[in-house]
């Protein structure tokens, strides 16, 4: 059989996380961890002030390395590069999103390009204090982030006339479903499910479609399907509770992970992990900057506290990371704390406060 | 007509018809989603001849494969006059354009800037654009806050299956295909369903409201509401509908039953 782990470069798996965090170096001064912290724009910086004042709140040993990186401080490529740098030093960050600046580069993109961030990981689960169209959802969306739609090579051939290349490639799309299987059978998952639309695009899709079945084959103690993405989005709303874990490739991920974040109660809830071989970043599931609100404080944090919880538990820090998990699912489900998009009008600062009661209240049990 | 792809594929484009594919969604009653509480009732405008199904596709080294999507800006307007003509006239407010011109910055970025010229012709029409991944988390959400959408091929073809799916399925789905000259096919956005064939078990509702539009667009309006009363209130009633939505009557017992409420 082939040697799969050899050629995709998936060495000393952590049990939990299915990734290589064992070898990833570590920036570590008197045993606290450093980590990239990059607000982004929008409502960005009030989530990031969540993360960080909950941080302090239960000393846990973490320094962030906060890049504040906008709009305006893209305008100097610098600011950029360092990004780049201090990611590619701590191997672990936090991240909010950057609105897109005038200019052509795509910043959100080129970091997942640059990094080579590939898999972007969201777990839907209901909750079960929102109310929602459904419930009983447990999904798990991959989605493969540095080529696809996304490869952002267009030109106009001629006046009136624009085309834009979509790139697939076998060792990518090899990588990913290789990436999904393992973090199937690290998380007990019994089903994948790869995504595509081969039906219409024959080689690109076929060949993702494909690489999974190759992949497949390695791994027949978990059960495999396909299925067209159109149908996907249809069974989503339909029947969302037949869905386990979900390969994809970049574009039908964005639209997948956000659909089935909308199912479980929003942008605000959801968090999301990304992968690469030496590096983890951490940031909501469901990538919006909120412009309009930014500054208000209604946004809700729950979704990059989350993030951060995460973070904390691939830092080794699990007794932390999964006593913030708790809280936050506690004061979700309570449904007393609630901000604007779960139905309430508290603010993110009173939403990070019952955070933090929640954590004393634990702690006191 | 329910036809393979790529017999669809050959009338659309070697007639130049077919440029702009308008697929309603409207809560039906008598079947229950998890939606119907607040009720959908939108259109998509999908446009039809180009975008990611222009076919295009090399294998540049083994292992690597190049897809073409191919926006212009002459299909993205054709699609964008139909729309805003289309909800004129038929009493529709607001026209949403999903996109993802944040990412396709020329190839999205054309499509809008056809929308916004078209929709500066229709001042009563409230025109705005949202992400297509936003659209997806938000119509899940609320689907009552959608009313006409406009977008490039691929993402209509994706997004009107999931509005297809709130009110219940492809089996109620009906579709447009408008063309130049005025040469418009209609069709159910389904499968050939070849597992049910010769058993009389097919809901023809989907085609049935197709013919529906073709109705409307031929001038026979009152024709149209009087059959969709019809039909309607047999979906509601529930005695006589097909297996795929939950009842036990054949095709044709379904259809004698409308035939009886058309009688009255």
């Amino acid at each position: 059989s082939r040697c799969i782990n050899a050629e995709y470069g998936s060495s000393g798996i952590n049990a939990e996380y299915g990734v290589s965090t064992a070898a990833a170096p570590r920036t570590k001064y008197g045993g606290k961890t450093t980590v990239t912290l990059i607000p982004g724009d929008g409502v960005g910086p009030e989530l990031a002030e969540s993360v960080t004042t909950i941080f302090k709140e239960m000393a846990v040993p973490v320094e962030f390395e906060m890049i504040d990186l906008n709009r305006e401080q893209l305008k100097d490529e610098g600011a950029f590069d360092y990004a780049i740098k201090s990611l590619k030093r701590n191997g672990v960050g936090l991240k909010g999103v950057i609105n897109r600046s005038a200019d052509f580069r795509h910043h959100n993109v080129e970091f997942r390009g640059n990094l080579d961030v590939y898999a972007n990981v969201v777990r839907c689960m209901s909750f079960e204090g929102i109310k929602t169209h459904h419930t009983g959802i447990d999904l798990i969306a991959i989605r493969e982030n540095t080529e696809g739609e996304y490869s952002c090579l267009e030109h106009e051939s001629v006046p009136g006339v624009v085309e834009s290349l979509k790139i697939i490639t076998r060792e990518k799309s090899m990588r990913i479903a290789k990436f999904a299987f393992d973090y199937a059978r690290e998380h007990n998952r019994k089903k994948v499910t790869c995504i595509h639309k081969a039906n219409i695009m024959k080689q690109s899709d076929g060949l993702f479609k494909a690489c999974c079945k190759e992949v497949s084959e390695d791994y027949p103690m978990i059960k495999y399907e396909e299925q067209i993405v159109d149908n996907t989005c249809q069974q989503l709303v339909i029947n969302p509770q037949q869905f386990d874990v979900m390969v994809m490739p970049n574009l039908y991920g964005n639209l997948v992970s956000n659909l089935a974040a909308g199912l479980v109660g929003g942008a605000g809830v959801v968090p999301s992990k990304s992968y690469g071989e030496n590096i983890a970043v951490f940031e909501p599931g469901a990538r919006h900057t909120w412009m309009e609100m930014k500054g208000m404080y209604v946004a809700n944090p729950s979704a990059m506290v989350l993030s951060g919880a995460f973070m904390l538990k691939h830092l080794q820090l699990h007794e932390a990371g999964d006593v913030l998990i708790k809280a936050v699912k506690r004061v979700i489900n309570r449904g007393e704390v609630r901000s604007r998009d779960l139905g309430g009008s508290c603010t993110t600062r009173e939403m990070t406060r019952a955070f933090l009661a929640e954590l004393d209240a634990i702690h006191s049990e | 007509a329910v036809v393979s792809t790529q017999v669809r594929e050959a009338v659309v484009s070697t007639q130049s018809t077919g440029y702009a594919n308008v697929r309603p969604a409207k809560s039906v009653p008598g079947v229950i989603t998890p939606y119907s509480a607040e009720g959908v009732d939108c259109v998509i405008m999908r446009e039809n001849t180009e975008g990611e199904y222009s076919g295009i596709e090399h294998t540049v080294v083994p292992g690597v494969v190049q897809s073409v999507k191919l926006i212009t800006r002459e299909a993205s307007r054709n699609v964008a006059e139909y729309a805003f003509q289309y909800a004129k006239d038929h009493g529709r407010k607001n026209i949403v354009a999903l996109h993802k011109a944040n990412i396709m910055k020329m190839s999205d970025g054309m499509f809008l800037e056809q929308c916004r010229e078209v929709a500066a012709k229709y001042p009563e029409i409230s025109y705005r654009e949202m992400y297509l991944d936003s659209a997806c988390l938000k119509i899940v959400s609320d689907p009552s806050k959608f009313d006409v959408m406009v977008m490039p091929n691929l993402y209509g073809d994706i997004f009107s299956d999931l509005t297809a799916g709130l009110i219940g399925g492809l089996g109620l789905a009906p579709s447009g295909n408008m063309g130049k000259d005025g040469i418009a096919i209609y069709e159910a956005v389904h499968g050939t369903a070849d597992d049910l064939v010769e058993q009389n078990k097919g809901n023809p509702t989907a085609l049935l409201m197709s013919a529906l539009m073709m109705l409307r667009h031929m001038g026979l309006k009152t024709h149209a509401d009087k059959i969709e009363g019809a039909v309607l209130e047999t979906l509601k009633e529930r005695k006589f509908v097909t297996g795929d939505i939950g009842g036990t009557a054949t095709n044709p017992e379904y259809a004698a039953e409308i035939c009886r409420k058309i009688k009255g």
